[in-house]
Parts: C-alpha cells; sequence; structure tokens
C-alpha cells in the first residue's frame, strides 16, 4: 500500500469536518468539527513525517495538539458563558453583528 | 544728468502721494502744487533735453540704474531708466502738454469742491505715464502701463455720482484688462525666449529668433496695444471714456495714454520687423479703426463723442503707420506728438464751449459762438485746420508722410492701405467741418438749461440754475492760455518737425528708417489728399453750413444710426461676448448638473445599490461567513494548481 | 530498534489491511459526528475517530504522538467535550433542518468541490517515494523528538507553554461569575417569604412510600391529589414526577370499600 493513502484519508477527513462546521449550528458540535479538522492535519504531518524520514512533522502535529487543547478550553469555557447567559448553544442566535 | 531722470517721475508721483494723502487743509493750495510739480517734471525735461541736443547722435542714451526691484538668479528685474530720444519726445509731449492742462484745470475744475483729489489723479497718470516711457524693461513699462490704467479709471469715474460715469470707468478698466492680458503673455513669451524682459538684451537679440515666436510675441504687443489704444476690437472703451472731466479726455483719452500703444509698437519695432505677419495685423487693424473711428465721428451729435470718434481714428493713423514698419515708425511718434497738439488744444475747446454753454455736450444746441467765445474759436479753429491737415499746418506734415508710407509698402497691401488712408482723410475732413460748423457757425439753437432732475446728471462744475438761457462767454484767462499755446503747437509743430527732415533725424537712431518707394510720386500723394480734403469739407458744408442744422436730430440713414451707436459695436459685444458668456456659463452649469453631479450621484447611487444587495450576504450568520471562506479557500487551491498546471 | 525502523519505513500487507477496515470506520465516524442529532453521540463518534487516528500514528511510526493523541485528545479533550454536553443538557437534540437559506447547498458544493481539489492536489504531486524514519530514529524515537523540541523548537515550545497557562487562565475568567452583592442571610430570606406571603414554612417533602426512592413522587393531599411543591423543580421541568395519586386514590377507594364491608357486616352481626 502507498502511504499516499493516508494524505487521502487526511484530506477526506478535512473535508468532512469543514462540511460539519458549515451545516450544524450547535456549538459544540461545530468545536468537535473544528477539532476534527485539527486531526485530520495532523495525520497529514505525520504521514509527510514518514515520508520525509525527518521528525519535524511530528513535532509540528505535536505543536498542534498542545494549541489545540488551549483553544478547547478557551472555546468550551465561551460556549458555557455564552450558554449560561442566552440559554441557547446554536451559533445562529449569535447572528447581531449585523445592521 | 542721468540721476536726474528719476526726478521726471519723482516729482508728479510725491505730488500725487501728497494731495491725495494730504487731507482737505490742502484744498486751497493743492491745485497748486500738482501743477508745480508738473511744471518742475516738465522743467527737468528740458533739462535733460538740453543736454541730450548737446551729444552727439550716437551717444544720447541715457540710462540709470536706480535699484535692483526683484533680484532672483535667472530673473532680474530692475528698476531702472532709459531715457533716448524716443522716451524724450515722449517725456516732453506728456509733462508739456501735462502742465498745460494742469493750468487749464485750475479753471475748468474751479467749482468741483473735489479739485484736490483731481489734481492727485492726474499727477498720479503722470508719474505712471512717465515710468512708462522711461522703463528700461518690459516688466516696468507693465507697471507704468497699470498705472495709467489705475488714473485712467479713476478719472473717468471722477463724478462717480453719475451712473454712466461709474459704468464708463469699469467699461474701461475691463476692456483694458484684456489689452493688459497680452502684455502680461508677451512678456512671459519674451522671458521664456530670451531669459530676459529688458529692452536692450531683448531688441538686440530679436533677429536671431524664430519668425514664429516673434510673430506670437508681436500679436499679443498688439492686443495689449488696441486695449490701450482703442484700437478694433477693444475700442468700445473710448467714447464712453468722454464721461470723465474734459481735461482729462484732452490730456489721457486724446493725448497721452492712449497712444501708449503706438509706443509700445515702436519701441518693440525689432520684434515686429522680424514679424512680417504681425506687422500687416497691425497695419489692417490701424486701416480699419482709422475708418471705424471717423465714421463714428461723423454721426455723434456730442462734440466729446465725435472728437473721441476723431482721436480713435487718428491713433489708427499712427497704427497704421507703426504696422509699415521702418518706413513709417517716425511718422507715427511724429503724428502722434502733433496729434497730441491739436487733439488736446480741440479737446480743450470743446471744454470751454461747455463752460460756456452750461455744460451742454449736444451740437445741435450749440450754433454761432464765433461772435461770444473768441479766443476758443480762434484756437478751436486753428486745431480744426491742423487735424484735417490744411496746407502748412502740423497735421498736413504728418498725415501725408504717413499716407506717403502706406503706398510706400508696396504691393496690392500698399494700394489699400494708402487708399485707405486717404479716404480716412476726407472724412476726417468731413466730420471736422460739421464739428466747427455746427458749433460756431449758423443760427444760434441754444436751450435753457435742463430741468433739477437732468441737471443732477451733468458736471457739477456747473454752477448754473436750471431753466436758465446759457449765456456762452469767454473762459477765464487760465483756460485760454493753454489753448492758445496747444494752438501755436497746432500750427507750427508739424512744420518745424518736417522741414529739414528735423524729426525725422532726431528719431532715426532709435527707430531706424528705411525710405519707401512709393508708385507715385510724393507730390501727387500730396495734390490727392488736398483734392480729398476739400471734397469732404465741400460736403460738410453743403449738408451743415449751407442749410440750418434741426436741432433735434433726423432718422438718418441705416449707417448714421448706427454709427450713432458706435457702429454697434456695444450690441456687438453684448451679442457675442456677454450673450456667448452666458450661454457658456448656462451650459457649462447643465454640463455640471447633468454630467458631473450626474457621475458622482450616479456613482453613490450605483454604489448605494450595489451596499444595498450586499449587505444581504453579511447576514450575521457566523456559518454563512464560513462558506465563504472555505469557497475561498478552494477557489486558492483551484488557483494554486492551474498555475502549477501551466 | 531495528523493529521500529522496519516498522517505519515499510507497508506491509498488514498495515494495509488495517489502514483499509480502520479508514472506513474513522470515515464512518467523523460522518456520524456531523449527522448526529444529539451532541454527545456526536462527541462519543469523533472519540472513536480519534482513537483510529492514534492507531495510524502509530502505524506511522508515531509512537509518541499515538500515545499522546490517546491521552490528551482522547482522555482529556473530548471528555473536557462530554463534560460540557452533560452541562448543556445531555438529551437536548439538535434539529437538522437547515434555517438559512441556500447554506446547506453551498456548504455541499464548496465541500465537494474542495475534496475533489485537494485530492487532486495530492494526486498530482509526486509524493511516490517516501524515505521512513530509519534514520531520524536512529538515536531512539523519544529521543530524537526530545532532541529537536528543545533544540530546534525550543522557543515555540516555551511559547506553548504560555499559551496553555494563558488559556487556563482565560477559561477561568471567562467562566468564573463574580458576586456582585451581598448573599442575603437567613433572615432577610425569612423576612421577604413573610412579605411576599409564599409558603412560609419548609417546602414539604415528597410523598415516602416505604418501597424505593421516592424522591421523584409527589406527596399527596389530603383529598389525594398530588402536590406540585414537594417535588424538587428540576425534576418537574424535566417531566420526570412520578404521579402515583391514581394509585393511590385508588387504594383508598378499596381501603373505603373494605371497611364499609366491615362495618355492614358488623351492623348485619348486631
Amino acid at each position: 500500500m502507498n502511504p499516499v493513502n493516508y494524505l487521502y484519508l487526511a484530506a477526506l477527513l478535512f473535508t468532512i469536518g469543514a462540511a460539519g462546521v458549515l451545516i450544524r449550528r450547535n456549538t459544540i458540535v461545530l468545536f468537535m468539527c473544528v477539532e476534527l479538522m485539527l486531526n485530520a492535519c495532523n495525520l497529514a504531518f505525520v504521514a509527510f513525517s514518514r515520508m520525509h524520514g525527518n521528525l519535524d512533522g511530528q513535532i509540528i502535529a505535536f505543536f498542534t495538539m498542545v494549541v489545540a487543547a488551549a483553544e478547547v478550553v478557551v472555546g468550551l469555557a465561551i460556549i458555557v458563558s455564552l450558554f449560561r447567559t442566552r440559554h441557547s448553544a446554536s451559533v445562529d442566535d449569535a447572528s447581531l453583528m449585523k445592521l | 544728468m542721468e540721476n536726474l531722470i528719476a526726478l521726471l517721475v519723482a516729482a508728479p508721483l510725491l505730488g500725487a502721494a501728497v494731495l491725495l494723502c494730504g487731507g482737505r487743509r490742502l484744498d486751497r493750495a493743492g491745485h497748486w502744487l500738482g501743477t508745480l510739480l508738473a511744471a518742475a517734471s516738465f522743467g527737468i525735461g528740458a533739462a535733460l533735453f538740453a543736454d541730450m541736443l548737446g551729444r552727439g547722435a550716437d551717444d544720447r542714451t541715457m540710462r540709470q540704474h536706480l535699484y535692483s526691484w526683484i533680484p532672483v538668479e535667472g530673473f532680474q528685474a530692475d528698476i531702472a531708466f532709459q531715457l533716448d530720444q524716443l522716451s524724450m519726445t515722449f517725456v516732453l509731449l506728456i509733462s508739456g502738454v501735462g502742465t498745460l492742462i494742469h493750468v487749464y484745470s485750475i479753471g475748468y475744475m474751479e467749482h468741483d469742491e473735489r479739485r484736490r483729489r483731481f489734481f492727485g489723479y492726474l499727477n498720479l497718470f503722470l508719474a505712471a505715464m512717465l515710468l512708462l516711457v522711461l522703463a528700461d524693461n518690459y516688466l516696468l513699462l507693465y507697471v507704468g502701463w497699470e498705472g495709467v490704467g489705475l488714473a485712467s479709471y479713476l478719472l473717468i469715474g471722477f463724478w462717480q455720482h453719475k451712473p454712466s460715469a461709474a459704468t464708463a470707468a469699469k467699461k474701461a478698466f475691463l476692456v483694458n484688462r484684456v489689452g493688459d492680458m497680452g502684455l502680461s503673455i508677451a512678456i512671459m513669451l519674451m522671458f521664456t525666449t530670451f531669459g530676459t524682459f529688458a529692452f536692450r538684451p531683448v531688441l538686440a537679440s530679436a533677429g536671431e529668433t524664430s519668425e514664429g515666436m516673434l510673430t506670437a510675441i508681436g500679436l499679443m504687443l498688439l492686443l495689449a496695444a488696441c486695449g490701450k489704444s482703442a484700437q478694433v476690437p477693444l475700442q468700445s472703451w473710448l467714447g464712453d471714456a468722454m464721461e470723465g472731466p474734459t481735461p482729462v479726455s484732452a490730456l489721457i483719452h486724446a493725448a497721452t495714454m492712449v497712444t501708449a500703444g503706438v509706443y509700445l509698437i515702436v519701441r518693440s519695432g525689432a520684434i515686429f520687423n522680424g514679424a512680417p505677419d504681425a506687422q500687416l495685423v497691425t497695419a489692417i487693424v490701424g486701416a480699419v479703426t482709422l475708418l471705424f473711428g471717423a465714421v463714428v465721428g461723423c454721426a455723434k451729435d456730442d462734440i466729446k463723442k465725435a472728437l473721441a470718434g476723431s482721436t480713435m481714428s487718428q491713433i489708427g493713423y499712427m497704427v497704421l503707420a507703426a504696422g509699415l514698419g521702418p518706413i513709417g515708425y517716425v511718422f507715427a511718434i511724429m503724428h502722434l506728438v502733433t496729434h497730441g497738439f491739436f487733439k488736446a488744444g480741440l479737446f480743450l475747446g470743446a471744454g470751454s464751449v461747455m463752460h460756456g454753454m452750461n455744460d451742454e455736450v449736444d451740437m445741435r444746441k450749440y450754433g454761432g459762438l464765433r461772435r461770444y467765445m473768441p479766443v476758443t474759436f480762434v484756437t478751436f479753429g486753428l486745431g480744426y485746420l491742423a487735424i484735417i491737415g490744411f496746407p502748412g499746418l502740423s497735421g498736413f506734415f504728418s498725415k501725408d508722410r504717413i499716407i506717403e508710407a502706406a503706398f510706400a509698402k508696396g504691393g496690392t497691401e500698399g494700394w489699400i492701405l494708402g487708399s485707405v488712408a486717404l479716404l480716412g482723410a476726407a472724412i476726417t475732413a468731413f466730420y471736422m467741418t460739421r464739428v466747427m460748423l455746427m458749433t460756431f457757425f449758423g443760427e444760434k439753437r441754444w436751450q435753457p438749461a435742463p430741468d433739477a432732475d437732468a441737471a443732477a446728471d451733468v458736471e457739477p462744475s456747473a454752477g448754473h440754475r436750471p431753466g436758465e438761457m446759457p449765456h456762452p462767454h469767454e473762459s477765464p484767462k487760465s483756460m485760454t492760455v493753454p489753448m492758445i499755446v496747444l494752438a501755436f503747437g497746432s500750427v507750427f509743430a508739424g512744420g518745424f518737425f518736417a522741414i529739414g527732415d528735423r524729426f525725422l533725424n532726431w528719431l532715426e537712431p532709435v527707430t531706424g528708417y528705411e525710405h519707401g518707394h512709393p508708385p507715385v510720386s510724393a507730390l501727387t500723394v500730396t495734390l490727392a489728399t488736398m483734392a480729398v480734403l476739400a471734397v469732404g469739407v465741400a460736403i460738410a458744408w453743403a449738408m451743415y453750413g449751407r442749410r440750418p442744422v434741426p436741432v433735434t436730430a433726423p432718422r438718418g440713414s441705416l449707417l448714421t444710426r448706427a454709427a450713432r451707436r458706435d457702429l454697434l459695436q456695444d450690441d456687438f459685444n453684448h451679442v457675442v461676448l456677454v450673450r456667448g458668456g452666458e450661454h457658456l456659463t448656462r451650459s457649462l452649469v447643465y454640463v455640471d448638473h447633468s454630467l458631473v453631479d450626474g457621475v458622482v450621484n450616479g456613482t453613490a447611487a450605483s454604489v448605494g445599490g450595489l451596499s444595498g444587495r450586499l449587505r444581504k450576504l453579511q447576514n450575521g450568520y457566523a456559518r454563512s461567513y464560513a462558506v465563504s471562506m472555505f469557497g475561498g479557500t478552494a477557489i486558492l487551491i483551484a488557483a494554486t494548481l492551474l498555475m502549477r498546471a501551466v | 530498534m531495528s523493529a521500529v525502523a522496519a516498522a517505519a519505513s515499510a507497508t506491509s500487507t498488514g498495515e494495509a489491511v488495517q489502514f483499509w477496515i480502520l479508514g472506513t470506520v474513522a470515515v464512518i465516524g467523523a460522518l456520524a459526528t456531523i449527522l448526529m442529532k444529539k451532541a454527545v453521540h456526536s462527541a462519543l463518534s469523533l472519540a472513536g475517530t480519534m482513537i483510529i487516528l492514534a492507531v495510524f500514528y502509530l502505524a506511522n511510526g508515531a509512537y509518541f504522538l499515538g500515545v499522546v493523541q490517546v491521552i490528551v485528545y482522547t482522555g482529556a479533550i473530548m471528555m473536557l467535550f462530554l463534560f460540557v454536553v452533560m452541562l448543556v443538557g445531555v438529551t437536548a437534540a439538535d434539529s437538522l433542518k437547515e434555517t438559512i437559506k441556500g447554506q446547506r447547498w453551498l456548504a455541499v458544493l464548496c465541500g465537494l468541490g474542495f475534496g475533489i481539489l485537494l485530492i487532486a492536489g495530492i494526486g498530482n504531486a509526486s509524493l511516490q517515494h517516501f524515505n521512513g524514519l530509519g534514520r531520524a530514529n536512529s538515536a531512539g524515537h523519544v529521543e530524537g523528538l526530545a532532541q529537536l523540541i528543545f533544540t530546534r523548537y525550543v522557543f515555540a515550545f516555551e511559547v506553548t507553554g504560555a499559551l496553555l497557562i494563558t488559556a487556563a487562565v482565560g477559561a477561568m475568567v471567562l467562566t468564573h461569575r463574580e458576586r456582585t452583592e451581598r448573599a442575603a442571610t437567613q433572615r432577610e430570606l425569612s423576612e421577604r417569604r413573610v412579605r411576599e406571603g409564599v409558603q412560609l414554612p419548609p417546602l414539604p417533602a415528597p410523598g415516602v412510600y416505604a418501597r424505593h426512592n421516592a424522591v421523584d413522587v409527589p406527596g399527596l393531599l389530603p383529598d389525594g391529589t398530588p402536590s406540585e411543591l414537594t417535588v424538587s423543580k428540576t425534576l418537574r421541568a424535566r417531566g420526570q414526577v412520578r404521579d402515583v395519586s391514581g394509585e393511590a386514590l385508588a387504594d383508598l377507594k378499596a381501603l373505603e370499600r373494605r371497611s364499609a364491608e366491615r362495618l355492614g357486616r358488623e351492623e348485619a352481626s348486631k
């Protein structure tokens, strides 16, 4: 098997995640889709790392995880406080940035 | 001696400053001060003249550098004077006639409470005019040029309480601006072409410049001359300028200022010599104005306006002569000087008549005045004989030489110009005889002075009561003496200048001279002139001497009526310039409203409409924005792939 | 060590089988994540996908990352997600009906376009040749990573540390609610109850039947109807009140009948 297949899988997962961001309204699910996209990227990095025979790709994936962790912490905090004030987890309810 | 040149200008300038700033305490002595300073200027001029005569013909140019006005690298404007034979001629004419007219004004303006101011303006005029002819560069000449324009404006509108005078002053000012524009453009062209505008370098290097540039400069100078000297097409202001006091008409609008254009052309002779086209245009302008002024002069019943038409016509002669090149320059100046004498004399005579006739200006209400005003009659009569070119008097010599020079131009042009000049002489004889007959001969046609309403509209120096019959009387000594002096000039100046070619020899080093070869002999020209003169006088006598003159003007032919309206010059200006300007501005406003505002408003409306549609994209839903981002990313990938594929 | 190098550079049949089976599952998990109505189902599907990704990391020779993926993502982040889901309401199901006009069409269009372009781009790239991690892992896998992290990427590492701390503080700040007024005392609460005139004594206890924990069973009023006050507000809101009043009333009727029979018998015996 050609390891390029890992890249195809990563592309597929990324696209699914992006589509999820576009069609779901629940902020938490939205967040999960973002995580899915990040993981797809990580998979691509790991595959590249193997192809090029160095560890830099893995390092990048490692940093991506750390940043994702930070992002999730802050993002979920935002969701919680949003839910407290609006009693809703729908992104479409936060549509006040228009005339 | 050179150091005295500045004093020529300084004396009247001091007078103007003192008189205009001095206030009412100078009311009693102001006119004496003004006259004294004018006479001082004449005295200095005479001293310089004596000094100049003592030198050799090539050594007569005197210079005085006062100070650097605008000393900038590559742009040197100096307050510097140049007194050569040409300037000297003008200095003597200006300060001499100017002094005489100052004296005359003492009597003429006696009843005017603003006499001090009048003398201040007269002195200002003298200073500016002397600056004009003494300047050694075109920029300083321009200063004097504007100065005389200002003085002219102030003096035409001296009786500013009369709306007609105020309007006439504004008209003169505006029309002069057109000409001044020409002079300023000419100076700019000179600067770009020669890098300087001083007379000596400009005129010396004129021969090495391209003819096109010389023609451009020449035509611009001609435009300036047209404005200042009331030549077609900028002639319309001179007739209205007669609203000013009569001494002003005599000094500024007959003897001196209006001849500044001739001075400018003769002074710039080197430029015109290199531009035959500009010369031809100059000659044509002169010829057209010559006939134009003469025809207007024939129809006017207002004595001053008739004389104004005559002035226009005579300056036309000078411009025609100046347009002939070196064969004509000297005679242009000679006619200018003799004209200065007799026309000033005629105006002063007219002023004297008006003074005696309750400021009546309509010649149809004169008649038979020769017995009541003998001095005026004789001096006016001598001026009349001089202007029509009666053999032996001043006008005879100067005008005859111009007609001769016009024929000597050669070719068809020469014949046409010469014939026009000849025809002009006949018309001159006609209208001047008409003025003479209507004023001093025939029966009395005096009318009572106009009533109170109209009286407010006439010169306040009158001191007469409404409804009173005029009591013609001779004017005081202060007025008659200048008239007598000018009459002497009118009689003898021409002969003095012409016999032995004195004037020619005097001026030739400055202007150059070429002896033309007229197709007919000089004697033939003289005889022809005499013949047309006799015809003109005879016709006038047949029309106005043999028959009584009606008090109310007959309707007259179409030409007469047109000439009464100054040959429709104002109507022409109104239709072409005023209406045209109105239409232009109206269409510009329309363009502004429809096109400019349309584009602006259309842009705003389309931006507004587009925004109205685009704001629908701004729906506030984060997911919609995410779709745009995602689509954009897809397009980016597509573009990258395409670029790699290419 | 040689086994590690071999695993990193070779694509054995076993790995191929593993890829096709687990890859399919991963895609199904991802699709389930975006298509499940309930957030908790989505979270669980995502956790499954992530575990499969961890396996793939291991298969690609990223052992450390594979372990971290399981511990950090599946163990910490996904549990955080679940925690929040619980907080928001685990049973709440989303409506999948689209409310923004054209959004779904555009999303599908962009998704398809993007995916096709991405896959075409990968197919277009010359990636056939690959090296394996043998040389990079020569000094040991974790040691190699550590060497990179603490040399070339040390600044990035420190900065991510700062980022984590900032994120932790930020989360605290965002979720912390400052009390802006003094808490009411017992006395004030009782005075307010008296003023408002509602329910002066403590709330009645739920009906207790000695059969099971009956906190969700309302107590009965003397006429046999249930009293709402006796059950917790939360349970009432969720509709989880177990109404036993019918049963109780039936019991009461039966009791009355029995007593009436007995009384009737006694009267008859008299």
